[in-house]
Order: structure tokens, then sequence, then C-alpha cells
């Protein structure tokens, strides 16, 4: 049984469809990379995962929990199972990394602080921090941040992990380093892992399926190489890195001046 | 006339969606309020909320203590400038006390901490929803009213009364260094006739007002902060609506609070 199904989900923000009748069963212990540009629709999609926002019509069910629909209580209750690593980390300025990483064992396990510190001791050390735990997010750089994030996500230990942009606005050393501690949490706690990305080394990296988004559908869900061998020309496009076609110089210079002239609306 | 129609019905639905939102914010921050409290609640929200009182009470004394001295001046010499010419000085003593306990107490410390830190709450909070933390806050099972909100809201309903007190009697004061160099009125006479002036029910109208003012200064900051979309201009947009809306509001409060002590005064 999948520990996510998405069921014709539609979003819709003030009148624009934003995701249209979308359909995908995540499996337990899978990596689920979603995939797509700018504006496809990966971060709603995450956002109604997260039960951030409320579908227009549609279910996501987590371990069999509609949570588009269910009371604030069992939101609680799912949410309790998954970690995110956002993607500028969201970590608490007002808090120490250590705190950060602290903060959900202190509140929700009624675990004595000794055993909280060296759990947290734990996760920093997994991620590489364990020598961090005492500065404040702002001292932290962009690659420190996401792994501090990491280790807040997995603090009380999920079943899922949900990466959004995990490797944005890194160098590709950090972003390598980064799918790595993906790949190795992954194996070491057998999560089901949902990564959002439009990196497309990354996602062939890390995912054992991959689900395409463009302008809120999924063009194809399907292995790696399914993807890598599709013939579906915007994925086709999107692998090859191919930009839309732009209006020749002539064909720009005459559409403005249409627009100077009142014929047309706008450029 | 339909464009009219049309622009009227949208504003309306804005401001009953703006009540709406306080109003809900409200009741879900009086439910919450009980995790705030010491002993019984959690101790890391009680830490909060004394952390809120040091900022909200104990840094505002300094500025609220010389705003009240200052007014208590200037309502005395007013006072004094008109009544002199009837022999009636004493009645600046009156004038002084009553207007300060009932009114300008209350309602000169609700625009400094609305300037202080209802603008401060509205930044926080927007920094927080636009850097995802209170996003993180919802995935990790937290309530952000009860997390962000409730230490405020506590902070402010002890804090905002302290403060009140404390620029009555500041006010109070210059009234009496004002009377002691103008007519060598010593200021233990002056304390006298102070106390004989002043009745239990303008206390408790004055202490009644503070805490309508201080609830209205939370919750229209914490609501201008969890509103926030978009970047730092918005944070900073949603800080001046903060202290603007928040000023009106404490003002119309002490219309509706001042009318209903005045008619049920009479009788």
């Amino acid at each position: 049984m999948a520990i996510i199904s998405i069921r014709d989900l539609i979003v819709e923000y003030d009148g624009r469809r934003v995701l249209d009748r979308l359909n995908l069963d995540i499996e337990p212990g899978e990596t689920m990379v979603l995939l797509g540009g700018s504006g496809s629709g990966k971060s709603t999609l995450l956002r109604q995962i997260l039960g951030l926002e409320r579908a227009n019509s549609g279910g996501v069910f987590v371990k069999g929990i509609d949570i588009t629909r269910c009371s604030q209580a069992e939101l609680r209750l799912v949410r309790r199972s998954i970690g995110v690593a956002f993607q500028s980390g969201a970590l608490f300025n007002s808090l120490s990394v250590k705190d950060n990483v602290a903060l959900a064992l202190r509140e929700h396990t009624a675990l004595a602080s000794s055993v909280i510190d060296l759990m947290v001791w734990m996760n920093l050390a997994a991620v590489g921090l364990a020598e961090f735990g005492h500065l404040h997010p702002q001292e932290l750089s962009g690659g420190m941040k996401k792994r501090a994030a990491v280790a807040r996500a997995i603090a009380l230990d999920p079943e899922i992990l949900v990466f959004d942009e995990p490797s944005a606005g890194l160098d590709p050393i950090v972003a390598a380093e980064l799918d790595e501690l993906i790949l190795l949490l992954k194996r070491a706690f057998q999560m089901t892992v949902i990564v959002v990305t439009h990196e497309l080394s990354s996602a062939f990296r890390i995912a054992d399926r991959i689900a395409m988004l463009y302008n809120g559908t999924f063009l194809a869900t399907g292995t790696k190489d399914e993807i890598r061998n599709s013939q579906h020309p915007r994925i086709r496009q999107f692998l090859d890195r191919v930009p839309d076609k732009m209006g020749e110089p002539s064909e720009v210079a005459a559409s403005f001046g249409k627009y100077l002239r009142g014929e047309e609306a706008g450029l | 006339m339909p464009v009219l129609t049309e622009s009227v019905g949208r504003k309306t639905l804005t401001y009953l969606d703006y009540v709406g939102g306080l109003s809900t914010q409200l009741w879900a921050a009086l439910r919450a309020m009980g995790t705030s409290l010491p002993i019984v609640g959690n101790r890391y929200r009680w830490k909060a909320s004394v952390d809120q009182m040091l900022q909200i009470g104990v840094s505002a004394l300094p500025m609220v203590g010389l705003m009240a001295m200052c007014s208590g001046f200037i309502l005395a010499m007013q006072g004094a400038s008109e009544l002199r010419r009837f022999g009636a000085m004493h009645y600046v003593i009156d004038l002084v006390a009553v207007g300060f306990t009932r009114e300008m107490g209350p309602l000169l410390t609700a625009i400094a901490v609305s300037g202080r830190s209802g603008s401060a709450f509205a930044a926080e909070i927007g920094t927080m929803s636009v850097t995802e933390e209170i996003d993180a806050l919802r995935v990790m099972a937290f309530e952000p009213v009860e997390f962000v909100l409730a230490p405020k809201y506590l902070a402010a309903l002890i804090m905002v009364p302290c403060l009140t007190v404390a620029s009555n009697v500041c006010g109070i004061l210059a009234g009496g260094i004002f009377m002691f160099f103008s007519t060598h009125l010593s200021l233990g006479l002056y304390l006298h006739y102070v106390l004989s002036s002043i009745q239990l029910r303008d206390v408790i109208s004055g202490l009644i007002k503070s805490l309508a003012f201080a609830t209205i200064i939370v919750h229209v900051g914490c609501l201008e902060g969890f509103r926030v979309r978009g970047g730092p201009d918005a944070v900073g947009r949603s800080t001046t609506t903060a202290v603007v809306k928040s000023t009106f509001l404490v003002i119309v409060a002490d219309v509706i609070f001042t009318a209903i002590f005045y008619f049920t005064g009479k009788h």
C-alpha cells in the first residue's frame, strides 16, 4: 500500500488552475523526485503533501489519512511522521542549531534532557555538524544551514523525509555532498524520501522514481531510465536544456512597434 | 454603478475577512494561553512569556514614564492656565489625577506599546512567514498561535496594565511637581488630594481599558505578521499597517469603553 497517494488533486489560485487532476502513488521506502521547471507546480504540490494548503478538490492520503479533509488533531499526528528540510532551511534564528534540532524532541517527547542532548549530538554528527551546534543559523553557510535543517527534520525519526530544492543556491561540490547525505539517510533509516527539485544531476543521482511536472500536470512518472529515455517533447526539451523558442529580433521589433501604436494590449 | 457596488462589496468582504481573522485568532490564543502559564503550562512557553514581558514591559518603562511625565506637565499647565482665571487651581489636581487614571494613562501606554511592540510583533512574525519558519512550525506539528502568539499575549495582558499603573503614577507625579512650583503645594498634601479625588472605579476602568488595548495591539500586530506574503517589502508594509490599525482600533475601543463607563456611571 502506498504511503502517500494523491488522487485527482486540483488546486486553483484566483480561478487559475495550478495543479490539474494529479494522481500519484509513493511507495514506502522509495525516493520519489518531483522534477519540473519554474512555475510547474512543484512547490504547490509539496505544500499539499505537507497539508499547508487546502485543495479545491481531490485528496492527498498520507498513511491512509486524507490530509485535505482531516481534523487539525489528525493532521498534527500525520505531521509527526514527516520531516521536512525547507529550501531556505527555515531554521529558527532565535535558537542555536542545537536547540533547533532539540525543539521537536523537547516538545513532542518525554525524554530526559540528557537523552535529548545525546540524540541531538547524533543527528548533528550524522549531517557533519557535531562541532557547530552552539552556533546560531545566521552564523552558518548556505550548505551548513541545509544540513542543519536535515538534522532537525530527522530528529523525530520520521517515516517520510521531504526535501524542497535541496541543492538550490549551492555550489556543485556542496550540492553533491547533500545528495550523498540524502542517499546515506535513506540507507540508514529506510525512510520514504520525497525531493522537489529542478536540478537534473541531483534528480538522477538520488531518485528511485521521477514524476515530471509541467503546467500543473504530470507529463510522466517512472524510473530514472524511463524518464531519461522518454520521447515526450517537453521532457526532452527539459532534459536536453533547450530554451523555448524566442522571437527573432525583427519580429520583436515589429511587435514593439505595434505596441507603441496601441495595436496590441501589451508586449 | 455596478462598479461602485462591486467595489463596496469587495471592501466589505475584506473588512469582514479581517474581523473574522482577528476573532478566530483571539479564540485560538485564548485556548492556547494555558500552555504559556507557569507550573501548569509548558516551561518553554512560560520562559518565552517572561522574555516577552521584559521586551513589552521592562524595556518600555523609561519611555512610557517619560511620555506620561511630559503629558502630566502639559495637562496640568493647560488646566491651570484656564482654571487660574476662576481661582480654581485646586481642580488641576482632580483634572490630572482623574484624567490620567481613567484616560491618559491607559491611552498613552497603549500608543507607546503599539509603536514599540505591535510593530515588533508584525516584523518578527512577518519575517518568520517569509523565511518559511511559520510553515516549519506547522510541519513540525506545532500550532504557531500557541508557539508564537500565546506567550506574547500573556505577557501583554500582564505588562500593559502594569505599565498603565506606572504611567498613571508618573503623570500624577508630574502634576504634583507643577503644583509645587506654581502654588507651593507640598507633595504630601498633593498626594492626599489625589487619593481623595480618585475612586476605585476610576482605577478599575483604566485597567479594563488597558487589558482591551493589550488584546488589540497583540492580535493586530500578530495577524499582520501571519498575513505577510512575498518578500522583505511586505514585512515593512505589515509593520506600518500594524501600528496604524492598532492605534486606530485602540482609540475606537477607548471611545466605546468611555461611553460605556460614562453611561453606566450615571446610575
